[in-house]
């Protein structure tokens, strides 16, 4: 029996629930005894010019070994991301303005890290305040400049639709609906802060202990930051306390780590704390989108544009990137004859935006799924009715879209009515029915998502090696990079599927670059679909080298022998030789390079139940059904955990999350005491539905799960709190959907 | 300032500052790192303990505050403990990070109520986050640990009052 597609708890557990996972501020290494710690002075103005710093209380202070400012880093200043503006250059340590809340200014390093935070207080730094532009509508007339020497603060022209709308997009629409929505920021928040910790060894070589999603990715970047030969830098990965996004890549202090410690000739340990994380790790989302949707009055939708201005923050990072994500899924599942979009990326006096769980696809499905709902109200149609009546047909995949993407599996309609029919969608319209004309204080809302997204997208490549050993154990080293997702399970039963060894003699090692030196880590929901195909085909290749050492072994022929359960047999004999003992005569190892050439696009539906109180405003997220198709499942265990975390996030960003600042840029959400995520008891249960549609691009059919959950809840969630008062004449709220939001909504309603 | 403190049943004794943390005391002193620290603000619960028997938040309480007492950690349950094993068993648990405070936190709202529904394990659990799982499989492991049926727990939140299983039939049902 395969052991693909079973439940098999996870094997990193034992160890995560005894001893606990090792994070980077965990590390006992021997080669950080007499480590110092950084602590960053960081920048209490969110814009100013920098008069004066002065350093000389803190080097008097107990335990400071080294106090570090601008003008005395010989960094130099990076561009966050390669299609930014030229002059929007980071320092690694602010010299002459800074630019937000939080931006790193002096570094302390200390004997231990207490003395840190007292030395950091005695920084002085005189900062001479600037006009502060926070709104990214504001910040595109170009008023306040973060970079004068820019002229403007559009980051990059690279979304731009050159060609303008035509005048006439809409002119054969009996309907055309538009709204004004806000997509916005929020922060990843992975429990575990951002972490670094470095000490340069006797051969000239950096080690780099570092909390990320991609060793190499981080190896490259950092050494070039840096100034050194990526081979000068040995990047290593402990376990990672969650990403969802954020830990992408590197961050710039984790070359000041490096930097620093070479400087002070001794190892130096950075563990930021939340509040620093909540204004210094790069944030997701934040756009303003202007949405325009026409069509017929018997349901066919003809023409869709999209506008966004997306917020990089100051200092231009990934998230100059994502809106090419956002356009090319606009038109999301449907087939519309007509389909344009634009954006323009902006700096503001607020933190830098990057990847998180969806990364610019969400931002695409929550604008076409609210369009439909606008939409559905304008014609007055029941918005799944709308939904099934737009989506791309089954018979014309692989469907090319207007966006620009080749989707290559998908039953859109058919998923819709799994989610439909799991909710008895028709018995909560009859009940919400019914509370309406009860004019009962608590409204049902019932909302409805339909969405694909792109998984896999960009980096098509990955590595794996896969070796037996001569005590029957196996090793896979893997270019991806786990930080939660439980690859050392999923790998395990891929390479045990073709070997026959058991998933508890199977090690997998990732994020180690002398030992792993090529990878493209876990990002985009890419890592089954890529890692874990090259996993897939390693094993076969190893398979394929057994089998053709063992025919000598056995004085058989290679079409005769089969690996089974550890070992090379002969079909029909009991004739056999263990893996093991090849092993043994020689090494045993397969390595194996796959490229995907193409992303896949998983897709599902989901619907959301919720409550009103009509009175105060108050909603509540009472039950979700999902449909997430990502193709074949290899183990359900994990893959309705990525479900879950998802759908969770995708809740919370509907119901309760946004990072906000005042208009001095002031941040209002620092700490987990004001930033609301949810806990256990502000989410319900989630229904999962299961479906499988395969895609064509690999041989096992796989698909990408880590943010459908994200995607497709999010919007199901909105659209429903909507739903509950639709009735009362609201037409849209923006998220986050709180009881002052909903309140003010009902109370101008009926105004 | 000195301290005495037993942790997992073991004796330790340390000179410490007197703002030292508990959490800080047992990563960095007694060396057990499975407590981890992930806010600054005592609203985590990574660095869920017990202190004599009661969930504490270790970030929240000075090392002197427990002189003389005892402290228990996720170190000390092994993986055989209903709590643990039930995690594993449920995939309560994906980056590790939460699962040790979660984990205590469960121990000690177990041993407080016998008879735990879904409702009380979610609110019992409100202090304490998880950005991964969703809470999900950490309400179902909780409720097998407490020697629940975790579906018919859930069930349970249903009565003649709801259209379905966990939420209300409005007020117009009263």
């Amino acid at each position: 029996m395969s052991i693909l597609g079973t439940r098999v708890v996870r094997t990193e557990d034992p160890v995560f629930l005894t001893r606990g996972a090792t994070y980077t501020d965990d590390l006992t290494d021997e080669r950080l005894t007499g480590a110092l710690h950084l602590t960053l002075v960081r920048s209490p103005i969110a814009h100013a010019t920098i008069t004066s710093i002065d350093v000389d209380a803190a080097k008097d202070a107990p335990g400071v070994v080294a106090v570090f400012t601008g003008a005395d880093c010989d960094l130099a200043p990076m561009l966050g991301f390669p299609a930014a503006h030229k002059a929007m250059l980071r320092p690694f340590l602010a010299v002459d303005r800074v630019r937000y809340v939080g931006e790193a200014v002096a570094a302390v390093l200390t004997e231990e890290a207490y003395q840190g935070e007292d030395a950091a207080e005695l920084v002085d730094v005189d900062y001479e305040p600037l006009d502060v532009v926070v709104d990214m509508k504001e910040a595109l007339k170009d008023e306040v400049l973060l970079f004068p020497e820019a002229g403007t603060n559009l980051v990059s022209g690279m979304h731009l639709n050159k060609e303008g709308r035509p005048e006439d997009f809409f002119a054969d629409c009996e309907v055309v609906v538009s709204k004004e929505i806000v997509n916005q920021r929020v922060a990843a928040a992975p429990l575990e802060t951002r972490a670094a910790t470095a000490f340069w060894g006797e051969d000239g070589r950096c080690t780099l202990f570092l909390s990320t999603q991609n060793a190499q990715a981080a190896r490259d970047e950092v050494a070039g930051w840096m100034g050194i030969e990526p081979s000068q830098l040995h990047v290593i990965l402990p376990d990672v306390g969650g990403g969802f996004g954020a830990k992408i890549g590197a961050d710039p202090e984790f070359a000041l780590v490096g930097w620093l410690s070479k400087k002070v000739g001794r190892p130096v340990r950075w563990n930021e704390s939340r509040s620093e994380n909540m204004t210094g790790m790069v944030q997701g989302r934040g756009q303003v989108q202007t949405i325009t949707i026409g069509g017929d009055r018997d349901g066919t939708v003809k023409a869709y544009s999209l506008e966004v201005v997306a917020d990089a923050g100051a200092y231009p990072r990934l998230g100059v990137a994502l809106p090419m994500f956002t356009r090319m899924m606009a038109p999301g599942t449907y087939d519309i004859p007509k389909v344009w979009s634009t954006a323009s990326v902006v700096a503001t006096n607020t933190t830098s935006t990057a990847a998180y769980r969806g990364a610019g696809r969400p931002e695409a499905t929550q604008a076409i799924e609210r369009a439909m709902d606008l939409f559905a109200d304008a014609i007055d149609m029941d918005p799944a009715e709308l939904r099934k009546r737009n989506v791309v047909r089954p018979e014309k995949f692989p469907f090319t879209t207007k966006g620009g993407a080749e989707y290559d599996t998908g039953e859109y309609a058919k998923a819709i009515d799994l989610a439909l029919k799991a909710a008895d969608y028709d018995g909560l319209r009859a009940e919400q029915k019914r509370r309406r004309e009860a004019g009962d204080p608590l409204q049902l809302g019932i909302g409805v998502s339909s969405y694909v997204e792109i998984t896999g997208g960009g980096a098509f490549v990955e590595n794996a090696t896969v070796q037996v050993h001569e005590d029957g154990t196996v090793t896979v080293l893997t270019g991806t990079s786990p930080h939660g997702q439980g690859h050392a399970t999923a790998w395990a039963m891929l390479a045990s599927e073709q070997l026959g060894i058991d998933v508890d003699k199977i090690t997998v090692k990732h994020g180690d670059t002398d030992l792993i030196p090529k990878g493209a880590g876990t990002m985009g929901s890419r890592s089954l679909q890529t890692g874990g195909i090259a996993v897939h085909h390693a094993a076969i290749d190893l398979v394929e080298l057994a089998k053709q050492r063992a025919a000598d072994v056995l004085e058989a022929n290679v079409e005769d022998l089969v690996v089974a359960d550890g070992s090379v047999q002969v079909k029909g004999t009991g004739a056999a030789v263990s893996l093991a003992e090849l092993a043994g005569r020689e090494e045993l190892k397969a390595f194996h390079e796959w490229d995907a050439k193409k992303p896949t696009f998983p897709f599902g539906a989901h619907v959301a139940l919720v409550e009103v109180d009509v009175e105060s405003g108050k909603a509540t997220v009472e039950r979700i059904w999902a449909v997430d198709d990502a193709g074949p499942i290899l183990n359900p265990l994990i893959f309705d955990g990525q479900r879950h975390g998802g759908i969770a996030q995708g809740i919370a960003q509907a119901m309760l999350e946004e990072v906000m600042w005042d208009e001095e840029g002031q941040p209002l959400t620092g700490t987990f005491a004001d930033y609301g995520i949810p806990s256990a008891a502000e989410l319900p249960s989630f229904d999962l539905v299961t479906m499988e549609t395969p895609t064509t691009i690999n041989t096992l059919g796989y698909k990408g799960i880590g943010e459908a959950g994200t995607i497709g809840s999010c919007p199901a969630v909105h659209n429903a709190v909507i739903d509950a008062v639709s009735h009362l004449g609201v037409e849209h709220i923006d998220m986050p959907l709180t009881p002052m939001r909903v309140w003010a909504a009902i109370s101008e309603a009926a105004k | 300032m000195k301290v005495d403190i037993t942790v997992n049943g073991e004796p330790t004794s340390a000179d410490v500052e007197p703002r030292t943390l508990l959490a800080h005391y047992l990563r960095d002193t007694v060396g057990l790192k499975a407590t981890n620290i992930g806010c600054d603000t005592t609203s985590c619960g990574a660095c869920t303990v017990l202190v004599d028997g009661e969930s504490v938040k270790s970030c929240t309480v000075l090392a002197v505050q427990v002189d003389e007492q005892s402290v228990q950690t996720m170190e000390d349950l092994g993986i055989e403990h209903k709590v643990t094993a039930a995690f594993r068993q449920e995939h309560g648990l994906q980056c590790g990070f939460c699962t040790p405070g979660m984990v205590m936190a469960a121990v000690s709202l177990i041993e407080e109520n016998p008879d735990l529904t879904e409702k009380d394990v979610r609110e019992g659990l409100e202090g304490n986050i998880c950005r991964c799982t969703g809470y999900h499989n950490i309400v179902r492991a909780v409720l097998v640990a407490a020697g629940k049926d975790p579906d018919a727990a859930q069930a349970a939140g249903a009565d003649d009052k709801t259209v379905a299983p966990g939420f209300s039939a409005g007020e117009g049902a009263k």
